[in-house]
C-alpha cells in the first residue's frame, strides 16, 4: 500500500487515493486534502462528512447518497452544490473512507 | 419437534429447503411460504425482449419443492424474532424455531420522480425487471426504428448487475441486424464510473462499448425523469434526451423486512457475509438478495452460499462453531451480442480476471472474453437451473472461487 504525505501528515491510501486506515483521519487533514481540489471546508461542508464517519464506524461500509439522504437527512442537491461533479466520491475521499461502492 | 420456516420459494428458499430436506431428521417440519405459485427464471427476462417466449420463464414453484415441505401461499405481514414467530398478511401466525428469510429484492420505479409515477412509463420508459415489464419492453422495441435509447441504472445494489450492459449488447446486435443500427443511437448511462465496478472487467466492458459505438455517460446520478421532455435528469444537472428509456429502477428489500426492524435503510438484512447469519438475530438465516452482503445480487451467489449454508446450519442447531466461510463468490456470463458471451468469476476480494473455466487453460469458456462457447452456456444454464440447482444437486463447480487458470492483472 502506498503512502502519501501532505503538509508533513502521513497516511496510507490504496490505488486511487482513498484513505485506507480510517484512524489517520482528522477534520484538519480533510481541510488540506479539500484545499488540493478547490474546496474550503467550512461547516457545512464537514457536517455531512461527520455523519459519513459515524455511520461507516457503525455499519462498515461508505454511505450511499440515497442513505445520505434517509438516514443522514441531508438534500442530495445541496450535496451536488457543495462537492460538485462527484460528491459521493469526493466526500468518501475527503472523510478518510474507501471509495464508496454500490457492490458489484 | 423441531420446526424451519423458510420465506420466500425462489432461487435461495428454494435450494435451501432441497438440501435441508435431505439432511434434516424426522423430527424437523419444513414449512416455505410465498405469496404466489410462480416461480420466475428471471435471467430470461433479459431475453424476452428480443426471442424469449415469456411464458418459459414460469414455473409453478410447488413442484420444485421437496415432498416434505408443506407450502403456505400468502404474504407475509411481520416477523416477529423475539417470539419466534412470523405474521401472515391474514393474521395467522406461523411458529418457528429457525428461520431462513429468502424473500429477494425489489425493483422500485416509485423511488424515482416521473418513472414509475410517470405518463410514459411503459410507453416510453421500460424495464426488463419484471415479467410484465420484459413483455411490454419486447412490444416497445418491435416499434421503435430510430431514435436515442438509453440504458440505464438507477443506483446500485441492483440484482443481476450486468444485465443492463447486456441488454445494451443485445439491442446493438438487433438493430444490426436489421440493419438500422445507424438509425439508433444507443447511450449506456450508470452512476458508476465505468462500465462496470471492478477495474479489470470495467476496462473489458467499457472497450465493448466503444468497439459497438456505444456511448458511456458515467457517474450519471439520476435525480427525476422529465416526462414532458423525455429527459433523463441528473442531480449534477446533466439532461439526456430520450426516445425509448430503458431504464433499471433501485433496488429495495421487501416491506415486511423493513416494517420488522431487520433491515438496513435499503431493507436489506445485515448479516455475517461469512456466515450468512443474522447479525442481531442468532435463529435468522437470510439467503440470496435479501441479505446486505457486499456481492452481486444474483442467483450464482444464493447457489454458492446456499450450498455453504447447509453445514453451517446443522451446526448452528447443535450449538458448535459454524464451519464453512463464504467468500462472496460469483459466476455471471454477460451476453455479448453476436451470438457470444463473457463469463465473470469473482468473489470479495479478487476482482474478474481473464482466463479459462472452469478447467485451467482447457476452459471450455473463457473468462472476460466473449466467445460461442460461453454463449452456450448460458443457454444450458436455464435447464440446469430447473434441473440441476433448485432441486439441490451439486454442479461440478466449486462454491469457494478458486484462482486456479486466472490470470493476474499485470501478465496483461
Amino acid at each position: 500500500m502506498p503512502t502519501n504525505t501532505l503538509n508533513g501528515r502521513s497516511f496510507a491510501v490504496d490505488e486511487e487515493g482513498f484513505l485506507t486506515d480510517r484512524d489517520q483521519w482528522s477534520e484538519e487533514l480533510a481541510t488540506e486534502l479539500a484545499a488540493l481540489i478547490g474546496i474550503e471546508l467550512d461547516e457545512e461542508h464537514l457536517a455531512p462528512l461527520r455523519f459519513m464517519r459515524e455511520d461507516s464506524a457503525r455499519t462498515g461500509v461508505t454511505p450511499t447518497l440515497r442513505r445520505m439522504q434517509t438516514v443522514g437527512g441531508f438534500d442530495i442537491k445541496t450535496l451536488f452544490a457543495l462537492y460538485p461533479g462527484k460528491p459521493a466520491k469526493k466526500m468518501a475521499w475527503l472523510a478518510g473512507l474507501r471509495k464508496p461502492v454500490g457492490c458489484v | 419437534m423441531n420446526r424451519l420456516l423458510i420465506l420466500g420459494a425462489g432461487t435461495a428458499g428454494t435450494m435451501a429447503a432441497n438440501h435441508l430436506a435431505k439432511v434434516l431428521d424426522d423430527d424437523w417440519s419444513i414449512t416455505v411460504v410465498d405469496r404466489d405459485v410462480h416461480h420466475h427464471y428471471q435471467p430470461g427476462y433479459l431475453f424476452v425482449p428480443f426471442w424469449m417466449e415469456p411464458d418459459r420463464v414460469v414455473k409453478d414453484r410447488r413442484d420444485f419443492l421437496p415432498a416434505r415441505a408443506t407450502f403456505r401461499q400468502e404474504a407475509v405481514r411481520l416477523v416477529h424474532p423475539e417470539r419466534r414467530q412470523v405474521e401472515l398478511a391474514g393474521g395467522d401466525l406461523l411458529d418457528y424455531d429457525w428461520l431462513v428469510i429468502a424473500s429477494g429484492t425489489v425493483p422500485r420505479p416509485d423511488l424515482v420522480p416521473g418513472m414509475g409515477d410517470g405518463a410514459l412509463w411503459r410507453d416510453a420508459v421500460h424495464e426488463f425487471y419484471t415479467h410484465e415489464g420484459a413483455v411490454a419492453l419486447r412490444d416497445a422495441l418491435a416499434g421503435f426504428d430510430s431514435g436515442r435509447l438509453l440504458v440505464h441504472v438507477s443506483e446500485m445494489p441492483i440484482k443481476c448487475p450486468v444485465a443492463p450492459l447486456e441488454f445494451a449488447f443485445l439491442a446493438e446486435d438487433h438493430y444490426r441486424r436489421r440493419r438500422i443500427r445507424h438509425q439508433v443511437d444507443i447511450t449506456y448511462v450508470t452512476p458508476l464510473d465505468g462500465a462496470f465496478t471492478k477495474p479489470v472487467a470495467s476496462a473489458e466492458l467499457g472497450g465493448l462499448l466503444e468497439d459497438r459505438s456505444i456511448r458511456l455517460a458515467a457517474d450519471f446520478a439520476v435525480e427525476r425523469i422529465d416526462n414532458e421532455r423525455r429527459r433523463l435528469v441528473a442531480y449534477d444537472g446533466r439532461e439526456l434526451p430520450f426516445d425509448l428509456l430503458v431504464t433499471v429502477p433501485p433496488h429495495t428489500g421487501q416491506q415486511f423486512v423493513t416494517d420488522s426492524g431487520l433491515g438496513d435503510d435499503a431493507g436489506f438484512v445485515p448479516v455475517d457475509k461469512h456466515t450468512l447469519r443474522s447479525l442481531e438475530h442468532e435463529r435468522i438465516f437470510v439467503l440470496g438478495d435479501a441479505s446486505d452482503i457486499p456481492t452481486s445480487k444474483a442467483g450464482s451467489v444464493a447457489h454458492f452460499a446456499t450450498e455453504l449454508f447447509v453445514d453451517n446450519f446443522l451446526a448452528a442447531v447443535a450449538g458448535r462453531p459454524l464451519p464453512n466461510s463464504f467468500d462472496g463468490h460469483a459466476n455471471c456470463f454477460v451476453e455479448s451480442g453476436r451470438g457470444q458471451a463473457l463469463l465473470l468469476d469473482f468473489n470479495y476480494d479478487t476482482q474478474p480476471l481473464k482466463g479459462a473455466f472452469p478447467v485451467p487453460v482447457a476452459g471450455p469458456m473463457r473468462l472476460l472474453t466473449p466467445s460461442r462457447a460461453n454463449h452456450l452456456g448460458k443457454l444450458v444454464f436455464e435447464q440446469l437451473y430447473w434441473k440441476v440447482l433448485l432441486p439441490g444437486h451439486r454442479l461440478p463447480v466449486t462454491a469457494h472461487m478458486s484462482m486456479a487458470g486466472k490470470k493476474p492483472p499485470e501478465e496483461d
